[in-house]
């Protein structure tokens, strides 16, 4: 397996050096940038695996990067990081493309495990993002409401999402529910598909609400 | 973030971050309740029926007070400092709109070749002021227009000056030449019209400035609170803070412990909106999760969906989960804590959970008082039901299911008791 090739974008570089020394040598990190035009210009240059993106930063955020490249990129990954956790931007920047969020308080192991399930087309979701998006799609469905519409929560998404709120690892989930954990990772890139493909009026509202499109 | 004062009804308002031409449709659609483009439809349809939707909307336009997004302070300064991108109306909705704008418009025509329609010299002379008010309105808006407004030296002064003595010239011109006759009158009306824009806009930065002025002091005070109170926050919280780091240097337990602290402080002051403990049901469980990170030095992250009033019952539920948060940090010898509550307006529930050493249950079940009587036996003494499942080795999770009473407590999830229209979880620890 070749080493992953990432690019760390974030405007501290403080940030950078440190998750630079903390991943450096398992994945290979190829560049690095501050703002949005050297993230693009990076990224183009370099094209990554997965790239390392702060949700703020100047010249309009992690938001701004993602809808310059992901038309023409489609192929690189992005993985969130951010010390807000603002819902708004969260979602937003998920619903723009991103196939994961984790806070910069992650550790370096836990990092590079989401750095590798990114990389490999899967989406991480940390407690917290599962949270957002249960709250998101809230009320949306009926329990025991078997419904054809593709942008509602199925009832096992559901459950797969709010044992990722609760704490569990893919792991544990796949274990409680007595699935295997590709299955697990099958039912949360669908509804990081949903999250991003959705017009549905309850998430285009709880959207609205937040002014995220 | 400002609280909202509690008033009995609605305020419609323009949205100012999310509008294509003045906010009015978006903002009634948001009043009402219904998707934005029936709005755009009525007005179009309106504008069929002697103009009235154009009238309709300039009026509102005119009425509806602007009003910008209430981001909390975090959010509020990264848009400032453009570290985020903030909302932006998307392509398929302006071409929507302009879509709709042309098939009304077509339909108007249509209209007006049956010669049912508005009048022809009311139509012409119609259209152009539309488009001059909603340039000049769409401009003051923007604050251009208020500015040009207010200049009394300086070029625009001299083009306000020159303008309006012009308007007031064409006035007195007009009212000489056509003097007398039936159109008299309609002709001194017009001339006054065009003579009191004239002085208006001469005049006008004088009226503008004294109103100015009272909005100008009234922001700057403010302001000027706005900075006292975040220097307080500063000196109460992040001060102190740094002056213990210091003090407890050697101690990395302590240094981590005060960092974390300040970090949840800072979040919640920064993203969160100003809650209480004695609030809701999220409120609560955020408090004692703060408590028991400063007494026993773990992390308690906590993550809700929906929240819930704080009726006896949900008290007890949140009593119950703080025992079950000091259970774990006490006897699991972790370094983190999940807790998860969701509610839905029927039922609220909470999740605490922990990977730690676990226990068995059968084995002290009986003389384990804190367990049984302080969580199990209080939820189920409100109708509620709480299992516990540990196994050692493999964890414990304590998961509490409360029935929310119907009645003047009950709120369901969208509408929570906090004032603020942000959801529970913004401003969460982590």
């Amino acid at each position: 397996m070749t080493t992953l090739r990432i690019v760390i974008v974030d405007d501290h570089a403080m940030f950078r050096t440190g998750v630079r020394a903390e991943i450096d040598g398992p994945v290979d990190v190829v560049a690095e940038a501050e703002d949005v035009d050297s993230a693009v210009a990076a990224i183009t240059a370099a094209k990554p695996d997965v790239v390392l993106l702060d949700v703020h930063m100047p010249g309009g955020g992690g938001l701004e990067v993602i809808r310059r490249l992901h038309v023409r990129h489609p192929e690189t990954k992005f993985l969130a990081l951010s010390v807000s956790d603002a819902a708004e931007d969260v979602i937003g920047i998920i619903r723009a493309g991103a196939r994961g969020y984790v806070t910069k308080n992650i550790s370096g192991p836990e990092l590079l495990d989401a750095i590798d399930r990114v990389a490999a087309g899967d989406a991480v979701f940390s407690p917290r993002l599962a949270g957002f998006v249960l709250d998101a799609f809230a009320g949306t469905i009926e329990i025991a409401q078997v419904d054809e519409d593709l942008d509602r929560l199925t009832e096992r998404e559901r459950e797969v999402m709010r044992l990722i709120a609760r704490g569990y690892a893919y792991k544990e989930v796949a274990k409680e529910l007595f699935i295997s954990i590709k299955t697990v990772e099958t039912h949360v890139s669908s509804v990081l598909r949903k999250l991003q493909l959705s017009s549905r009026h309850e998430l285009t509202r709880w959207a609205n609400d937040r002014r995220l499109i | 973030m400002t609280p909202t004062p509690a008033s009995t009804y609605r305020r419609a308002y323009r949205p100012a971050d999310h509008r294509l031409v003045g906010g009015v449709a978006t903002g009634v659609a948001e009043h009402f309740n219904v998707p934005v483009l029936w709005v755009r439809l009525a007005f179009i349809i309106g504008t069929w029926f002697q103009g009235i939707g154009v009238i309709a909307y300039l009026l509102l336009w005119r009425l509806l007070p602007l009003q910008r997004p209430q981001l909390s302070p975090g959010l509020e300064s990264a848009t400032r400092r453009g570290l985020r991108t903030g909302s932006r109306t998307g392509p398929a909705e302006i071409a929507q709109t302009i879509a709709l704008a042309a098939v009304g418009i077509g339909v108007l025509l249509l209209i007006q070749s049956t010669g049912r329609g508005i009048n022809d010299n009311v139509l012409g002379p119609l259209l152009v002021g539309v488009v001059g008010i909603a340039v000049v309105w769409r401009q003051y808006d923007d604050a251009a227009w208020g500015r040009w407004m207010r200049e009394t030296r300086g070029f625009g002064f001299a083009s306000r000056i020159a303008a309006g003595a012009g308007l007031v010239a064409v006035a007195g011109i007009y009212f000489v030449t056509k003097e007398g006759g039936w159109g008299a009158a309609v002709n001194l009306a017009s001339a006054l019209v065009v003579a009191i824009l004239g002085l208006g806009l001469i005049l006008g930065p004088w009226i503008f400035r004294l109103v100015g002025d009272l909005a100008q002091e009234r922001r700057e005070r403010v302001r000027s609170q706005e900075r006292a109170d975040v220097a307080a926050h500063l000196h109460d919280s992040v001060l102190q803070t740094l002056a213990l780091l210091q003090k407890n240097a050697g101690d990395a337990a302590a240094v981590a412990t005060l960092a974390r602290r300040q970090e949840r402080e800072l979040r919640a002051w920064l993203y969160g909106n100003d809650e209480q403990p004695g609030d809701s049901l999220v409120a609560a469980l955020r408090a004692a999760a703060a408590e028991v990170e400063d007494v026993h030095h773990v992390p308690v992250e906590v993550i809700a969906v929906g929240d819930a009033a704080l009726d006896p019952d949900v008290t007890a539920l949140a009593r119950a989960s703080r025992e079950a948060m000091i259970n774990a940090a006490k006897h699991a010898q972790v370094d983190r804590i999940d807790v998860y509550a969701e509610s839905d307006g029927r039922t609220a529930e909470v999740f605490v959970r922990d990977r730690g050493v676990g226990f068995d249950l059968e084995a002290i079940a009986d003389d384990r008082m804190g367990v049984r009587g302080s969580i199990v036996d209080r939820v189920e003494r409100h109708g509620g039901t709480a299992t516990i499942r540990s196994s050692p080795g493999a964890g414990t999770e304590v998961a509490m299911t409360m029935p929310i009473r119907r009645g003047e407590s009950a709120s369901p999830a969208t509408t929570p008791p906090t004032p603020a229209p942000s959801t529970s979880i913004e401003g969460a620890t982590s």
